[in-house]
């Protein structure tokens, strides 16, 4: 039993990957990607470039298994949502399935018109999305990344925390790493993904649809 | 094991295994590829030398890449050189199409989502990519280069076509030489641009037969069939993109680039002179080569028919066909890969064996209308909508009479849109001129943005360079004193694209329009590409960049300012004084990207001095990421902050002020 209820032989497993932009989410999906590969998956993957790279809100889709066909995951379907940002939990929480998995982190990235005052930063975002019969696990991912000494490493933390939730063998995740980021990266991108990987490890064995946030 | 489905790999071996196994047989894989590949893509800046040692490393480390997935997936040497297939992008796909259907010669424009094609396109060192200064250019380079005897691909984005139309439809009756391709790449949804025009429609004008891919594998493969059709029905072929397909990723088979000799020059007499004695028999010719392509449809197998349960068939292409196999597996589905000119024998079959047709496809009805003048019943935009981007969700509910209602969202969630970076060039000048009140002409770029809140200091945004000509229009409707408080803003590259006729046209008509071209030296809007004023070429090449300051004064404008985009004073002063004057004037504003390559930040972070600070939200009212107001006073964030200093000279009450000095 898993986890996160994987989807069967003929359904291919969907992640939606929501950050902001600048966070990291294209290299994060690269990454799920690759390691579908190692594993002898089909893979699609869905990115939307262009605002990108000005602080907009950005969205990644991956999907593999025996045979995908779109590369866009339908809402109401994803196994798991991997958020950077915990208003962008809440805007792509609508795509999870029933009993899927969320991972956010507890960052809180200000968006324009909290900026400026015009409106607030939503409170209780974490309740908000506890309440789903979603299971939610909830990452202090900056500050974790921070102390490995690169905050830019949030991103492959969480999805060491994807990964100890999808399969109990981290070595194909430290390859698809290793294939996908820059030499000089790697070292603190695999000691992310093992921080990642070790949070809710334990958790493996436990699925637990019982709608409470687990917070480390 | 969740994904126990797929073939167990990496894994149980250990990646020490793995990797001494891979040191062993490394050499002889990157041999084998090189004989594969070609040549592999090289570094982009060293065009034209010898790979260095940096190079063949980087290579080797290409070719590890790709034997460590061949020894994760455990398959043999010879299982992986039948089967190697990488993740690509669709437009890597293209690229990579291009590269083994021989194109010596690729042209673009760049424009979301068309412009990594032509980024991958430079790394083959046996073709000559560029960006050219507009897609109409580029298309004409590309015509010249068949003609000359070279394969040759031309890419851009949908509203890129309509700059390129003259080119496209006036070659539609000469034809080619050598295979020329247009790739053109839709926006269905306007992820990125001002319409979702759909470029389905404009191919029937020029007779012009048209694919469309659904994947990157089939970006690839068409891409390759677009040069041998282009070559034996002597036309142009187009293939469509949508953002979907040009922006996903999936697995791709790579092959090896074929031996395409560079075709003797066409120098027939008179096929490439649209005179009208020449031209009107060209007509006749375009016509019947029309004719032929219609025989080709019912043949080629770019249309696929997929027979399973024929109570209902659905007609589609490109993305909506994967939706389309994801939400009805069992539907009969008629999937048109060459979707101009339509297989009207082979869809008239297909809809004798269903009982029930649909047509989905995105944005217009095209295929609808096609398909109904054949005198086939079909249900089509009366399901599926015709505005936006297709979706899973989107696509089930057009094929259900009662479908399921959409997951809850979670309700009042702030939006959150691009906006202009911390330190951006940009917000200085559109400071200055909301402060100011003057009209302004905008134009397409980053600085767009300074349209929306708190900025709002744009009226206009239409197309490409058409800042300077709508500005002399709000002139010519209003007269001189209006004239007096109208600007055009225009970014560097878009200046280039199309901006630079409207101020000739300015200078020649007796104009008084003042211009801003907003110099950052990039094209930042589609990623940070070279254009003529940034000194540098796609391939790397060192080039005399081209000077603003000295083109304007040779069309005979005598006001030419240069200023710093960071001086709120300077910047107020020449504005009012150009904006007044009786004459064209071109005020250059100067700063580079910050998000470019290299580019340093301008100054340490800044920060707030609560007891000074009155909490007037004028600096708030700059919209820089980097500031926020809370409570009563406004929080610098020094991580974003550039250190620009705007917000410092913004503030009337001398309350931001630097963290340390440099």
């Amino acid at each position: 039993m898993n986890a996160v209820p994987i989807s069967s032989e003929s359904i291919p497993t969907s992640v939606v990957i929501a950050a902001v932009g600048g966070q990291g989410a294209l290299l994060a999906s690269r990454v799920l990607a690759r390691y579908a590969i190692l594993r002898g998956c089909e893979v699609k993957v869905s990115e939307i470039h262009g605002m990108s790279q000005r602080g907009g809100s950005v969205v990644t889709h991956v999907r593999f298994g025996h045979s995908v066909h779109s590369p866009v995951v339908e809402l109401g379907t994803a196994d798991a949502v991997v958020a950077f940002e915990l208003l962008e939990a809440a805007r792509y929480v609508p795509y999870l399935r029933s009993d899927g998995l969320l991972i956010s982190s507890t960052q809180r990235i200000a968006p324009l018109p909290v900026l400026t005052g015009a409106v607030a930063y939503p409170e209780d975002l974490e309740r908000t999305l506890a309440a789903r019969p979603v299971r939610c696990l909830f990452v202090d991912a900056q500050r974790r990344a921070e102390a490995l000494g690169q905050i830019r490493t949030a991103n492959t933390l969480l999805l060491g925390v994807l990964a100890s939730q999808l399969t109990k063998d981290i070595e194909p995740w430290r390859a698809a790493v290793r294939t996908s980021v820059p030499r000089e990266h790697q070292r603190v991108n695999l000691a992310a993904l093992d921080v990642g990987w070790a949070l809710f490890a334990d958790e493996f064995a436990e699925p637990s649809h019982g709608g409470k946030g687990i917070h480390t | 094991m969740g994904t126990e489905f797929c073939s167990t790999a990496a894994g149980s071996g250990g990646a020490g295994a793995n990797a001494a196994r891979l040191r062993s047989q490394h050499s002889s894989l990157a041999l084998y590829l090189r004989g594969v590949n070609g040549c592999p893509p090289r570094h982009r800046s060293a065009r034209n030398e010898a790979p260095s040692d940096s190079q063949s490393s980087a290579r080797l480390d290409r070719v590890g890449r790709f034997w460590q997935l061949a020894l994760a997936t455990r398959r043999t040497t010879d299982d992986m050189v039948a089967s190697m297939r990488e993740l690509m992008l669709g437009n890597q796909a293209v690229a990579r199409g291009a590269y083994e259907a021989g194109v010596r010669v690729a042209t673009a424009y760049p424009g979301t989502p068309s412009t990594e094609i032509t980024e991958y396109l430079s790394e083959y060192s046996e073709i000559d990519a560029e960006w050219s200064v507009n897609e109409k250019v580029a298309l004409e380079i590309g015509i010249g280069a068949s003609i000359a005897g070279a394969r040759t691909l031309v890419s851009m984005k949908h509203v890129g076509l309509n700059v390129a139309m003259d080119p496209l439809l006036s070659i539609a009756y000469p034809g080619v030489n050598a295979g020329l391709v247009v790739v053109v790449a839709d926006d269905p949804g306007q992820h990125s641009s001002q319409n979702e025009q759909d470029s389905r429609t404009f191919v029937p004008a020029g007779k012009l037969p048209m694919l469309e891919p659904s994947d990157s594998q089939e970006c690839k493969d068409f891409i390759v069939q677009a040069f041998d059709l282009s070559e034996r029905f002597d036309t142009v072929v187009l293939v469509r993109l949508t953002t979907r397909v040009a922006h996903s990723m999936s697995l791709v088979g790579v092959d090896s680039r074929s031996d395409v000799p560079l075709r003797e020059h066409d120098m027939r007499h008179g096929k490439y002179i649209n005179a009208p004695a020449f031209s009107k028999k060209r007509r006749v010719v375009a016509e019947a080569r029309l004719r032929e392509l219609e025989g080709y449809a019912e043949t080629t197998p770019l249309n696929r028919v997929e027979m399973r349960d024929p109570k209902l068939g659905i007609i589609t292409s490109g993305v909506a066909y994967q939706y389309v196999r994801e939400v009805a597996p069992t539907a009969s589905v008629f999937k048109i890969g060459l979707i101009y000119p339509l297989a009207r024998e082979r869809l008239l079959e297909f809809s004798r064996q269903c009982s029930k047709l649909q047509v989905v496809e995105e944005l217009e009805p095209i295929f609808e209308q096609r398909i109904r003048s054949f005198g086939i019943a079909t249900s089509g935009k009366d399901r599926v909508p015709i505005i936006g981007e297709l979706s899973p969700e989107i696509v089930r509910a057009a094929l259900t009479d009662d479908p399921a209602p959409a997951p809850s969202a979670v309700p009042d969630l702030p939006v959150r849109p691009p906006m202009l970076c911390a330190g951006c060039h940009h917000r200085g000048p559109f400071s200055v001129l909301r402060k100011l009140k003057l009209h302004v002409t905008g134009d397409i770029g980053c600085y767009t943005l300074a349209a929306f809140p708190p900025l709002s200091a744009m009226e206009t945004s239409i197309c490409m360079g058409a800042s300077i000509g709508m500005a002399f229009g709000y002139e010519k409707a209003r007269g001189r004193e209006f004239a007096k408080k109208t600007v055009a803003v225009i970014g560097d590259s878009t200046f280039w694209h199309s901006g630079i006729t409207a101020l000739v046209d300015v200078v020649y008509n007796r104009g008084i329009t003042t211009v801003i071209i907003l110099d950052n030296r990039t094209t930042a809007m589609t990623g940070h590409q070279h254009n003529p004023s940034t000194g540098s070429t796609l391939l790397g090449a060192t080039v005399s960049a081209i000077d603003f300051a000295s083109l304007a004064r040779s069309l005979g404008i005598q006001a030419v300012r240069e200023v710093d985009a960071y001086d709120l004073e300077a910047l107020e002063k020449v504005i009012r004084e150009e904006v007044a004057r009786e004459a064209p004037s071109v005020i250059i504003t100067k700063r580079p990207c910050l998000l470019a390559d290299g580019i340093k930040r301008p100054g340490p972070p800044l920060a707030v001095d609560e007891d000074l600070c009155k909490a007037c939200r004028l600096c708030v009212r700059l919209g820089c990421p980097a500031l926020s107001q809370v409570d009563l006073t406004v929080s610098i964030d020094p991580s974003v902050c550039a250190g620009c200093g705007l917000c410092a000279s913004t503030c009337p009450f001398d309350a931001i002020v630097r963290v340390q000095s440099e």
